[in-house]
């Protein structure tokens, strides 16, 4: 869970409304929803990003609503993985869920230049920048989550537990 | 066994375990949960996707069409369909209209989220079960059809943080106040995944009704769940209601909490949240007489019986001002009915307020009073981010129902006492 992309910084509190304006709620797959992630903050944010981008926001990021719809949205938009300094409990779980990977870094980035190339080590909690040279150590998502993104999503590790289950 | 709070108790029972410690990931059994028209499109197609067959327990699922219901566009029509369609395939009671309702305030009037019960919901505000003394959460799409398909879900058990009321409620102060009060002061992550434990003798002095209404914005302060001790006000409120066996859990006295916060009451006046954060709270004299477009009375949080009594006891053989336009929406087609029973109806829309189809309203701008661009609502409702009544650029204040009430009369924020 290494992945190389453009960082796009947003602020607190950034509600799933926000994320993905209620208008947009009759859809349902993450193809469909893609192209509105995040128009609620700023309708201009999702034609300057591209597939492979990280998102990295304050604290309580996701907060409000529980509509899946937000993060099926930014996986639907090709954002490779989430950063923010806390996450709203119902999105951090809707986000694991559905695959798209997320990583808890409170301190802040000093140069929050849009667009700025970044590096993100899910697994070992770490955000770096400028090739390696600056380092920001977060926190590893926890087992039961990294388990869950690894089959990809909750329903894929319930399948396997259910198989295991018949096979004994 | 170590003291438990009356959280911890319900996780550890539903885990099969004798005690759990904040922090721990646990495994449990739900007893109740729900979908809704927003959610269910997307739950049960993972079903289909899974080859799951049938749900774990029908008696313990149920569906409501809430937000887009009845259909106002084709887009909507299309996916109330389909989930007509996919309830059927899985023989899941589905409610709407006649029988429409919140989902949350649903399942407590079904007798389907009692004291001692471990419930997940498929929306954020299914905490407001808590105040019967169960532990109540909100889940998405996908962690609802695991649900669906085992029963079981996993949760990171929550510290414990204890709000103690003192003091004595003024007039109009209602349980929203309180909640907005307390959201104002900790803000909207300061209870971030903990368990929020409503005490105190105010709490005490409050209808159930009005505790629900605490409960249900636990999520706005980021609460995993709100809770009130089941008291004899919740007996009596639940007994008349119940629809299976249940039995109720108290926390120990000596339970360690992570924080006690103790919030006088003595001098708090109703409370308002300005845009665009319900921790954006201030007193109404501070915004009293500021001008509104429309009032919304309604939403999961103040959609109840008690909320339309307290509404109508104002608006009674008065008329609402001619600059704005009122919506009064009932929680469930139960209080809807009710309220006509006992003439409410009649007052409502004699004051010249329209009365409309239990649904989610405009809380959540889709449907039955969105908001144009530069719009100003006074709502009974939860939220007030930027964009959630409609246009990006329009204003939600949060208030209780009694202020709501005053200032469709008035046209303005005001008080009861102003008119
Ligand atoms: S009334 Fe509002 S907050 Fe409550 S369930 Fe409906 S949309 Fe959500």
């Amino acid at each position: 869970m290494w992945h190389q992309g453009r960082c796009w910084f947003f602020d607190d509190d950034v509600d799933t409304d926000q994320i993905m304006p209620t208008r947009y709620l009759a859809l349902r797959t993450a193809e469909a929803l893609g192209p509105y992630a995040l128009s609620g903050v700023d309708p201009a944010w999702p034609p300057r990003v591209a597939r492979g981008d990280i998102v990295v926001a304050g604290w309580n990021f996701g907060c409000g609503s529980s509509r899946e719809h937000a993060p099926l949205g930014l996986l639907g938009h090709g954002v490779a993985c989430v950063v923010a300094k806390s996450f709203s409990r119902i999105f951090y779980r809707n986000a694991a869920n559905i695959g798209l990977n997320l990583m808890v870094l409170q301190q802040d980035v000093a140069d929050r230049t849009q667009g700025r190339d970044g590096w993100v080590d899910v697994a070992n909690g770490r955000l770096s920048f400028d090739g390696g040279a600056t380092v920001l150590q977060g926190a590893a998502p926890a087992p039961i989550v990294l388990e869950i993104l690894a089959y990809g999503g909750l329903m894929g590790l319930r399948a396997a537990q259910a198989a295991k289950a018949t096979a004994t | 066994m170590p003291p438990q709070t009356i959280t911890e108790r319900i996780i550890a029972r539903h885990a099969d375990r004798d005690a759990v410690s904040p922090g721990e990931y646990v495994e449990v059994r739900v007893d109740q949960t729900w979908s809704d028209d927003l959610g269910a499109p997307i739950t049960l197609g993972l079903l289909e996707t899974y080859g799951i067959a049938e749900v774990f327990d029908r008696d313990r699922v149920f569906i409501t069409s809430m937000v887009n219901a009845p259909a106002h566009s084709i887009e909507t029509a299309e996916v109330l369909k389909l989930i007509r369609e996919l309830s059927r395939k899985f023989d899941i009671t589905l409610y709407e209209m006649g029988h429409a309702a919140i989902h949350n305030a649903k399942a407590i009037e079904l007798g389907k989220t009692l004291p001692g019960e471990l419930i997940v919901g498929g929306n954020s505000h299914a905490c407001m079960a808590g105040a019967l003394g169960c532990y109540a959460t909100g889940m998405g799409s996908t962690d609802i059809a695991a649900i669906l398909a085992t029963g079981r879900t996993w949760l990171e058990v929550p510290r414990t943080i204890r709000y103690r009321y003192i003091g004595k409620l003024r007039p109009w102060v209602t349980g929203k106040d309180l909640i907005l009060h307390t959201i104002g002061r900790i803000g909207v992550a300061g209870a971030d995944n903990a368990a929020m434990e409503f005490v105190g003798e105010p709490i005490a002095q409050l209808e159930v009704e009005e505790r629900l209404s605490m409960s249900n914005m636990a999520i706005e302060a980021g609460g995993q769940n709100a809770i009130c001790q089941p008291d004899a006000k919740t007996f009596a409120y639940v007994e008349k209601i119940a629809q299976r066996p249940w039995q109720p859990v108290f926390g120990d006295a000596d339970a360690r909490v992570s924080e006690e916060i103790v919030i006088d009451i003595d001098a708090l006046e109703p409370v308002i949240a300005a845009p665009f954060l319900p921790s954006n709270t201030t007193s109404w004299c501070e915004v009293k007489g500021l001008p509104l477009d429309q009032v919304y009375i309604g939403s999961c949080t103040n959609g109840w019986m008690t909320d339309l009594r307290a509404v109508a006891a104002i608006l009674k053989g008065r008329k609402i001002a001619d600059n704005l336009r009122v919506i009064v929406i009932p929680s469930t087609a139960q209080i809807y009915r009710r309220a006509v029973e006992e003439g409410l109806a009649q007052i409502f829309l004699e004051a010249g307020a329209a009365f409309s189809l239990p649904t989610c309203g405009p809380c959540i701008g889709a449907h039955a009073g969105v908001l144009a661009d530069g719009e100003r609502c006074l709502a009974t409702s939860n939220r007030n981010f930027p964009g959630r009544q409609g246009a990006l650029r329009s204003e939600t204040y949060l208030c209780n129902p009694v202020i709501a009430a005053a200032s469709a009369i008035k046209g303005c924020i005001a008080s009861p006492d102003d008119i």
